[in-house]
């Protein structure tokens, strides 16, 4: 479909996924990773998508350019494990045409 | 021994809605929740964020949600055990249940409702190397019982609202408080930033900030807490204390119940969705966010239908063969287990002359 953007999802096993995400259902991609089912039901997005429990935190591994980070995602970050200099909360990044070739690695479960 | 007619694990909002359902029905219920407090989600992760989709409130808070389904379930008088984990349950002769806690603590009741949501809190350990080993010498993920810190040095590390309103009640209880943070801003609420500022001012509250625990150092017991701070130039130093609390926030897992013989599927509970959400264990039912079935939403609205019809076959598993003829309580009315009683009032029939 012409809205959807291609995005690359290694999941917590290390298994590469590469996933079309449209632009046009209001999708962030933690919502995204569980409609693909990348990761257990109950172990990503258990927040729902408040930025408030760091479940979805991924690792953005390419530079496509992202929406600044807003101060509460920052925050659940500064409080969350694993943490890396390349860290985001999937909830936070809606599906937007920008967002073509994306690859992120979802970080380990905590 | 606490009996029931319909023990209740999980107090969140389907939880305590089903108190209210079965209190129509003149069933007593009794909770179980892992966390300290009622509401479940609602309190734990989200208190003060709007909700808009429960029917008949264009928005409301989810901790005045879980406050409005507490004062609407009262009169039933639901028994509370909190804090406490459901571990085990043992189907007895007479098909009733015993279901025990992680502390011992036992419930018996014909009829078993699963409302556990995503599972039971656990919270979320720092990744310490040799934190384990200090669990319950010092190191606690929980406050339970805050009286455990009178006259002691505590050290807090999180930068949410638990370590914020705990370093604030803490000050007033502990010899010395110290909170430390990755970062300087915190992620409370703003009254309760203002106070520990107001109490770091009078220099009561140590703030240690942006700093990290990285280490535990003690023989038995906690001694003290090796902390990294990256202030101007790294740094590493000790903090003296007798107790850790780690504030991280919890996360949810399905945790025992998974065992219990019920059938699994996604980390939800398999049930009956066409009659009455009762699971592949006739007296277990699971409402709510925990269950799963062709089409199931995890919207609380949902949960609070589920509540409602599981309460109708309970009905008829503590009262085989008794008739029951829905009533509406505008007409029927509330009697409350404690004696009290709601009701409309009268028409006014009056000639107007």
């Amino acid at each position: 479909m012409e809205q959807d953007i291609n995005i690359t999802i290694i999941d917590r096993e290390g298994v590469s996924h590469k996933v079309q995400a449209p632009t046009d259902m209001a999708m962030n991609l933690m919502e995204v990773v569980r409609s693909y089912e990348l990761a257990p039901e109950g172990t990503i997005g258990v927040c729902g998508g408040m930025a408030m429990c760091a479940s979805c935190q991924c690792y953005v591994l390419n530079d496509t350019p992202l929406p600044e980070m807003q101060d509460g995602e920052e925050a659940m970050l500064a409080e969350a494990f694993y943490v890396k200099e390349n860290s985001r909360l999937g909830c936070q990044l809606h599906i937007t045409p920008e967002l073509e070739g994306l690859e992120v690695e979802l970080a380990p479960e905590s | 021994m606490i009996k029931t007619d319909i023990l209740i694990i999980g107090a969140g909002p389907t939880g305590l809605f089903a108190v209210f359902e079965a209190g129509l029905l003149k069933l007593k219920c009794h909770l179980i929740d892992a966390l300290p407090q009622a509401g479940g989600q609602c309190s734990e992760i989200y208190p003060k964020k709007p909700i808009y989709d429960i029917p008949g409130f264009p928005e409301i808070l989810a901790g005045d949600l879980t406050t409005n389904l507490l004062e609407q379930c009262k009169q039933f008088e639901p028994g509370f055990t909190l804090g406490e984990r459901a571990e085990t349950i043992e189907k007895q002769e007479d098909g009733t249940f015993v279901v025990t806690t992680n502390k011992g603590t036992k419930h018996h009741a014909p009829v078993v409702a699963i409302a556990g949501g995503l599972g039971s809190f656990e919270p979320r350990k720092p990744l310490i190397h040799n934190i384990k080993s200090f669990e319950d010498k010092g190191v606690e993920y929980i406050i339970k019982e805050p009286e455990l810190y009178r006259n002691k040095k505590v050290v807090i590390a999180g930068g949410g609202d638990s370590a914020l309103d705990w370093s604030v009640f803490l000050s007033d209880v502990a010899s010395e408080v110290t909170l430390i943070h990755r970062r300087n801003e915190f992620r409370g609420a703003l009254d309760s930033v203002e106070k520990v500022q107001e109490l770091k001012n009078k220099g009561k509250i140590n703030l240690v900030t942006p700093a990290e625990v990285i280490g535990i150092v003690g023989d038995d017991k906690v001694k003290a807490v090796v902390v990294s701070q990256s202030q101007h130039i790294a740094k590493e130093f000790e903090i003296e204390c007798d107790h850790f609390i780690p504030l991280f926030g919890l996360s949810p897992k399905l945790g025992p119940i998974a065992n219990w013989g019920l059938e699994i599927e996604k980390n939800a509970i398999v049930v009956n969705n066409a009659l009455d959400y009762q699971t592949n264990i006739p007296g277990i039912f699971a409402i709510g966010d925990v269950n799963t079935y062709p089409g199931k939403l995890k919207l609380i609205l949902c949960g609070f239908h589920e509540a409602t019809l599981m309460c109708q076959a309970a009905y008829q598993i503590i009262n085989p063969g008794k008739k029951y003829v829905l009533k509406y309580t505008t007409v029927s009315g509330i009697d409350g287990f404690d004696g009290t009683r709601k009701e409309a009032p009268k028409a006014v029939i009056k000639k107007i002359e």
